[in-house]
């Protein structure tokens, strides 16, 4: 037969191809899932995922894309708080991850009611989530921080959990806004300000009045959640660990 | 690397082996299938539409003309090749109504019911493609757009078509041939299944000499598209690997001599927007 085309070579024919692309790109990858991006796309996915997460509000991957390419100043701070913490720094040396394959279902089932696994649970049951949906980070240009926000992402149906709110758009809203001052991550601060664009005006109003006032509130009281090792304390009553870190009682 | 896995090639900038490479672009068209068309247009801001229309008008089909379209996935091709001769064809009839002392009556019968009445004169479009996903949306378009007459799908494989040989009048590939592995191989399919007289036609990224432009096409490509896949249609990497496959694909010379070496003759490109793309077309004799 013929010989083959010779493609075995990058083409450095226009200059910019080949070899400096691979040196920029595919090779830097700092954990499994990583895209590298220069700071013009990062620029440009922030853009672009903001108005697609608008406009498609179950593009949930848009929502996580955000998240990653603003949080450049709020990730650091956040890492910071942890390491500064005892139970925070262990978690960042341990790692633990929430995955249905990692908890013991059945046990936290059986725990009493009230207590964080137990509650915790049932939230997932009755909201019909499950851990594992959560994104991976693709756009975090540093492996620590990767897991600080995967550590987020994970810990966030515990939040719905000890805020008692459920997973439609008010509570995902109420929710956002705790998050936004306790993390000061630009994407919850963005999903808490425009998520309320598709309520009616009777929830707005309730919004409005006591359920954010109460988010803020809690938020600014309570000490960093992510400081919190969940996963050694499912048997604490909930109640308790909302005193403990200083979440006000749900409204 | 396993030297039994076969010899090394580019899968975009990595180096993959030839059965990698198949799997990895399958995977990929698969992805983007449903996507496709919304990224054509976001892409190139609805350019290549006028591509297309223009590789159509190069072709100058009439009516009676036997079609391949190969990597014909989502009907892009097909669809204007059926507009293109239903409108040769209409006028066709329309100038023989004007003379109609030269009609007979059945033909004067026949005009009045253009529509069941061969309107594409006996036309056929022949889209093939290696990729299910991709035809399952060209055939959802086609039944959403109201083609049906004259169109036919074909599940297979640009190097090894499964047709005969001396078949068709006009071979496309659009868009297509950058992902076929082995491209010697393509050609040679298409000289074959073409009749003699038959003309191939290539519509495909290439190569642009300015080096202004080539500059900011560069950036565009590699800083704007993967992104617009990431946001549009959730999928960083396909787009990665489209931007990527473009920058490996030979340059017009160089496509010219491989479309020669295949057997054709007068062969020719003709560069549209800047060399971003280029219509190559060549003749079996």
């Amino acid at each position: 037969g013929r010989a083959r085309p010779s493609h075995s070579e990058p083409r450095g024919r226009d200059g910019r191809g080949g070899k400096k692309k691979e040196e920029e790109k595919g090779w830097h990858q700092l954990y499994p899932g990583h895209i590298p991006t220069s700071p013009l796309q990062k620029a440009l996915l922030a853009a672009g995922s903001a108005v697609m997460a608008l406009y498609d509000p179950y593009r949930h991957d848009m929502v996580a894309v955000l998240g990653e390419t603003t949080g450049c100043l709020a990730l650091p701070n956040l890492r910071d708080k942890m390491k500064n913490h005892p139970e925070g720094y262990h978690i960042l040396q341990e790692r633990p991850r929430i995955r249905l394959s990692t908890l013991d279902v059945a046990r936290l089932q059986g725990l009493p009611d009230g207590s964080l696994g137990r509650e915790y649970v049932r939230f997932l049951e009755d909201n019909k989530v499950s851990p594992d949906t959560r994104m991976p980070p693709k756009f975090v240009d540093d492996e620590e921080l990767a897991y600080v926000i995967q550590r987020y992402r994970e810990v966030h149906d515990l939040m719905h959990t000890l805020l008692g709110m459920p997973t439609n758009m008010l509570g995902e809203v109420v929710v956002k806004w705790f998050e936004a001052v306790q993390t000061g991550l630009p994407m919850c601060v963005l999903g808490a300000a425009f998520g309320p664009v598709r309520l009616s005006t009777r929830k707005l109003q309730v919004l409005a009045t006591e359920l954010v006032p109460w988010a803020i509130r809690s938020g600014v009281n309570a000490s960093c959640v992510l400081n919190v090792y969940y996963e050694q304390r499912w048997e604490q009553p909930v109640e308790s660990l909302r005193e403990e870190l200083g979440i006000f009682p749900p409204p | 690397r396993d030297l039994a896995a076969g010899p090394e090639m580019q899968f975009g900038f990595q180096t993959v082996t030839e059965e990698e490479r198949r799997e990895k672009i399958y995977q990929v068209f698969e992805s983007v299938a449903k996507k496709y068309d919304v990224m054509n247009d976001s892409m190139t801001l609805g350019i290549h539409r006028v591509w297309k229309d223009i590789l159509m008008h190069k072709m100058n089909p009439s009516p009676g003309t036997l079609l391949l379209d190969v990597a014909g996935g989502t009907g892009d091709i097909a669809f204007r090749f059926i507009n293109y001769v239903s409108s040769v064809r209409e006028r066709q009839l329309q100038r023989k109504l004007k003379h109609h002392q030269n009609l007979s009556w059945q033909e004067i019968f026949e005009s009045y019911q253009k529509d069941k009445f061969n309107s594409l004169g006996d036309s056929q479009v022949v889209v093939c493609d290696i990729n299910r996903e991709m035809l399952k949306v060209g055939k959802q378009k086609a039944q959403h757009l109201g083609y049906s007459e004259g169109l036919s799908w074909v599940l297979g494989n640009a190097e090894e078509l499964p047709f005969d040989n001396d078949k068709f009048d006009v071979y496309t590939i659009a868009f297509g041939i950058r992902n076929v592995t082995r491209i010697d191989l393509a050609l040679q399919e298409a000289y074959r299944v073409l009749k003699p007289g038959g003309r191939f036609l290539c519509l495909e990224f290439s190569h642009v000499s300015n080096p202004l432009l080539s500059r900011l096409y560069d950036l565009y490509s590699f800083q704007v598209i993967p992104v617009l896949g990431e946001v549009i249609a959730g999928d960083w990497k396909s787009y990665q690997y489209l931007v990527e496959s473009i920058r490996q694909f030979p340059p017009q010379e160089e496509l010219k001599a491989m479309i020669e070496d295949a057997g054709f003759f007068k062969v020719d490109y003709e560069n549209l927007s800047f060399g971003i793309v280029a219509i190559h077309s060549g003749f079996k004799l």
